[in-house]
């Protein structure tokens, strides 16, 4: 073990997205954090955990906690992801997986990109990588991210307004971030649900695509692929030109030259 | 059971409800899913002004959630203490262990009695007993006076909202309704006109009752009283001019004491529809001079739900609707294609515990965004349970069900073979809950309205042995 800080790399992103884990790589190494991607845990178990298998996705979480278990920080590249280690490495335990409490400890130590950045090294260190972008871009923080790993207010709660993501963007010079009229709707991608109820899904999308562009968004950026990997198969379905990045394209200066 | 002339085919195989097919039957008509969604938008937009208002409002919530939890770890206690109270204030109080119970109790007490009108105020539970159709077989005239709840009524539909019982219906379809059945004259749509008809037509069934039903809000224990809110006041009207008031209440109403109110009534109206309070909210405390005042109190199914450990918490809900409103699923697929009494995320978290079967597929109607969470006010952990059920339909063994509404979702073979290749490619790494053959029907129902990745040249993990080679 090279450092104590790992960075997770979901399943989905590994194979469809590289390029937002090079660039997350990127701004991590050029933040002065040294982050090992350690092989032997593709998946968190979280796909068939939510399909009714969490019983069977325990295996995979198992296989997560034993691979993650000697660092000191997880960070994960998906707020759906990192909610789903943070709500159950500790029953792994529970099911034979481990001996003693490395689920608990891993769950602990786990956290997301944006998270970490945000709270861990702060948003004068964040600026510090001098990430520009021009344009206006309309800013879609996943649901399990919101709520789940409170990176913002969710409209719902009557308390004091924040939004960690939009902290970050704020150090992106150039970047201007587009109003919506429902700040934080479900985009309806729900891993199975997309496919499960994939009537409901795509009208949900579509609606989360009309609120976009009629706001004067010409980009999406997102803390979570999966929601992007629906709305921009909807958008280039519907041959919308609407590209859509993650979070740390933006910071690493590479959104755009796709 | 009342007829639903809404043709949606929410019913499957084996009497199970559908909810991707019967919600695909909602969305063919995109305009009116768009002003639905619209509608219950609004509200939830009003209901987060009416509760920014509100100084400490998640406190409150805390405090409601807190009190729902202890009533419900003594329920034992306070219904005990809530019968003797209420005979004390002259109210008869009966027992009902289910539906057919109440049914044949509320039956039994106007057959006593020779009544054959009823009025009814808004009950969710009259409509989980199927009290409607139970007593117009025997004979009993039943008018439903919630304005939404009568409109549902003369069209043979159930409510598909637990506060807005109409929500689904434009004012043109109610319009038609009542030109068909009260006369109104053909075309009329405009809603004032409309609720002037409706008016008139219920005010005479409201003087001709031989007997008025109410459901309960809350039911307190120390005082043997319970409040009804209504906006209407079709349930004062009821219980002020008929001779027999019949109050119908589950058994997880029941609170504590009259203090609580004080935290109830400032979170129920404002999560329901975004008004500071009901327009009415009527304290009855023991019957008028001269009338008969019956409670039953009802548990079909209740002390089950309360016994599973997982699922109990849902009990405190307090009925406002909220969680429908700003349930994006819900907005886009209406409260019929649940097939249950109470739809949305606190219908797919209670009624499961009825039927797992028959209701295997209301768990996986939710993305889990939370939101229905976030804006409960008595804090249930509505995605949470959501989850846990589907769990639980799984290990039931409705699993080829569960499987296919969480992965098939469509019976179309494969259209995206190069979605279908990584999907493979992905199965091989690790994602082992999509084995081939469904991967490829996951496949058609992604592909028939979305674009598929474009896959990358290589993966990150071959791009990282290749620029990071012998790290970890």
């Amino acid at each position: 073990m090279a450092s104590s800080v790992a960075l997770f790399v979901p399943c989905y992103v590994d194979q469809f997205f590289p390029h937002v884990a090079i660039a997350a790589l990127t701004v991590l190494e050029r933040l002065g954090i040294k982050v090992d991607v350690p092989d032997g845990a593709a998946c968190c178990g979280q796909p068939a955990a939510n399909a009714g298998f969490a019983r069977e996705g325990h295996s995979t979480l198992a296989r997560f906690v034993d691979v993650y278990a000697p660092y000191e920080r997880i960070i994960v590249l998906s707020g759906s992801c990192a909610v789903h280690v943070k709500q159950h490495a500790g029953e792994v335990a529970a099911h034979g997986g481990q001996t003693d409490s490395a689920g608990a400890r891993v769950a602990e130590r786990t956290t997301e990109f944006c998270s970490y950045l945000h709270d861990e090294l702060g948003v004068d260190w964040i600026a510090g990588l001098g990430a520009t972008y021009s344009g206006r871009v309309a800013v879609h923080i996943g649901c399990h991210a919101l709520r789940g790993l409170g990176l913002a207010r969710p409209s719902e709660l009557q308390i004091r307004p924040f939004d960690k993501v939009r902290a970050l963007l704020g150090a992106v010079r150039g970047l201007e971030i587009a109003e919506l009229a429902r700040p934080d709707e479900c985009c309806g991608f729900g891993g199975t649900f997309a496919v499960g109820e994939p009537v409901v899904s795509t009208k949900m999308g579509r609606d989360r695509l009309r609120d976009i562009t009629t706001h004067g968004a010409q980009a999406v950026v997102s803390t979570d692929m999966s929601c992007l990997m629906h709305l921009d198969g909807l958008a280039r379905r519907e041959h919308m030109g609407l590209p859509m990045y993650h979070v740390a394209e933006v910071l690493a200066g590479t959104a755009g030259s796709r | 059971m009342t007829q639903r002339s809404f043709p949606l085919p929410v019913v499957g195989v084996g009497g199970r409800i559908d909810h991707p097919a019967a919600a695909a039957a909602f969305n063919a008509d995109v305009a009116r899913t768009d002003w639905h969604d619209a509608s219950l938008w609004f509200v939830r937009e009003k209901r987060d002004r009416a509760a920014s208002t509100v100084p400490d409002w998640e406190a409150l919530r805390a405090r409601a959630s807190a009190i729902k939890e202890h009533a419900l770890t003594h329920l034992d206690e306070y219904l005990v203490r809530f019968e003797e109270n209420a005979t004390q204030n002259g109210m008869q109080v009966h027992w009902a262990r289910d539906a057919d119970e109440h049914n044949r109790i509320v039956h039994g007490i106007l057959a006593a009695a020779g009544a054959r009108k009823l009025v009814k105020s808004k009950s969710m539970l009259t409509e989980e007993c199927g009290l409607n159709p139970y007593l117009e077989a025997r004979g009993i005239e039943v008018v439903d006076t919630d304005l939404g709840e009568r409109i549902v009524q003369l069209r043979g539909e159930g409510p598909s909202h637990i506060v807005m019982p109409a929500i689904h219906l434009r004012k043109e379809e109610v319009g038609a309704t009542f030109h068909d059945k009260l006369g109104t004259p053909a075309g009329l749509a405009d809603p004032n006109a409309l609720a002037g008809a409706a008016r008139e037509h219920l005010r005479q069934r409201f003087l001709a009752a031989d007997c008025t039903l109410t459901g309960v809000n809350f039911a307190i224990a120390e005082t043997g009283g319970f409040v009804v809110c209504t906006n209407e006041g079709n349930a004062d009207l009821g219980m002020a001019l008929a001779p027999i008031h019949i109050a119908s209440m589950g058994i997880e109403k029941v609170i504590p004491r009259v203090e609580d109110l004080g935290v109830f009534l400032r979170l129920l109206a404002r999560s329901a529809t975004g008004q500071a309070v009901t327009a009415y909210s009527t304290h009855v405390h023991g019957p008028r001079v001269g009338q008969a005042l019956h409670v039953v109190l009802v548990d079909n199914g209740r002390t089950r739900q309360l016994a599973r450990e997982e699922f109990w918490r849902s009990l405190k809900c307090i009925r406002c609707g909220a969680c429908m409103n700003t349930c994006p699923i819900y907005r886009r697929s209406g409260g019929h294609s649940y097939g249950s009494t109470v739809p949305g995320p606190i219908g797919s978290v209670l009624t499961p515990g009825l039927d797992l079967d028959r209701y295997a597929t209301l768990p996986f109607a939710s993305t889990l965004c939370g939101s229905c969470t976030a804006v409960c006010p008595v804090k249930i952990d509505l995605d949470t349970q959501l989850f846990r059920w589907r769990q639980r339909v799984v290990e039931n063994g409705s699993v080829s069900l569960a499987k296919r509404v969480a992965i098939d979702g469509s019976t179309r073979v494969l259209d995206r073979p190069r979605l279908f290749r990584t999907l493979g490619k992905l199965a091989r790494v690790g994602l082992r809950i999509l084995p081939a053959p469904l991967a490829r029907r996951a496949a058609g129902a992604w592909g028939r309205t979305r674009e598929a990745p474009v896959p990358p040249s290589q993966s990150f993990r071959a791009w990282y042995r290749r620029h990071r080679g012998g790290a970890a």
